[in-house]
């Protein structure tokens, strides 16, 4: 039974390690399209995928954000991302399987999947 | 869209493009309808707006021509027996409202509405949502106006804030007993 003492208890013990990650997130952004075409091709589940993925790896200094239609619908779902310095990468048809391999080879080690790229799709 | 879930969370997000801080999302099963509604505070929209919102060639974006979200949740709602309407008031927001008959052979699942309600969550930190499911009499609710106030600074993307809300929906509408 989820109850407000719970979450009272989740509060107390947040605070203690909010302290510790403030100032992490180095701007490093990945953008889920979320408009009727990403929503309609899967958008939800990758959305949920990376959050999950991120989290488990305390990737601190990420933030995942939404945007609406990038006008490439028929590669959805897409996801970009944007770290500070690099160019901008965006990848095409992305599937909850893609996540793990994007978030370990991209975010953690800053190589981009190449053949995840819309780039790649339009080869 | 193969669930209605899929279709609020995309008409929610038109709520959120207008500036809602404030979006309501109920769920009714009685009396045999399936009801969905969607309420913000948002910019509104003139009287002439509403009336192209229907057209499916019409659309606020600057990238496509086109705007499915609005015609493809109407097709859901009288595919099903029912009907989507909408009323808006500028400047004050938006209440989207889609029936479906229940027993309806053509009426799409209700599905992951948990989902929907937690990547709405997610990914608009600074808006409130109020999320309403009513099965006949008993109803579940779940404010982050109301979550906000036990968390104080605790913002609601805290990992564990997350899965205890998804657990609580998850508990709430399985509770319910939902035939949708």
């Amino acid at each position: 039974m989820k109850s407000i003492a719970e979450l009272q208890a989740i509060r107390d013990k947040a605070r203690a390690q909010i302290a510790v990650r403030e100032g992490m997130h180095d701007g490093t952004r990945v953008v889920v399209g979320m408009a009727t075409c990403g929503i309609a091709a899967g958008a939800r589940p990758v959305l949920n995928a990376f959050v999950d993925e991120i989290g488990k790896r305390h990737l601190g200094h990420v933030a995942v954000v939404q945007t609406g239609c990038i006008g490439m619908c028929q590669f959805e779902p897409i996801v970009e991302v944007i770290a500070p310095g690099k160019d901008k990468v965006t990848y095409g048809k992305v599937t909850p399987e893609m996540v793990a391999k994007i978030v370990t080879d991209h975010l953690v080690n800053g190589n981009p999947v190449a053949e995840y790229t819309v780039a790649n799709l339009m080869k | 869209m193969r669930e209605l879930s899929l279709n609020v969370l995309d008409i929610a997000q038109n709520s959120l493009a207008a500036g809602a801080t404030l979006v309501t999302l109920e769920v009714q099963e009685t009396d045999g309808w399936l009801t969905l509604i969607i309420a913000d505070n948002g910019r509104g929209m003139t009287a002439e707006q509403l009336e192209r919102i229907r057209d499916p060639f019409y659309t606020t974006r600057t990238t496509r021509r086109v705007g499915m979200g609005i015609p493809l949740f109407r097709m859901a709602a009288t595919m099903a027996g029912g009907s989507l309407a909408v009323e808006s008031t500028l400047g004050s927001g938006t209440t989207v409202t889609a029936t479906f008959r229940l027993d309806h052979i053509d009426r799409m699942p209700l599905g992951d509405m948990v989902g929907t309600v937690t990547a709405l969550i997610r990914l608009n930190p600074s808006v409130d949502f109020c999320y309403r499911h009513t099965v006949e009499a008993q109803s579940f609710t779940l404010d982050t106006r109301v979550l906000r106030e036990v968390l104080g600074e605790v913002p609601l993307s805290e990992p564990d804030v997350m899965a205890w809300i998804t657990a609580n929906l998850e508990e709430g509408i399985r509770d319910l007993g939902s035939n949708a």
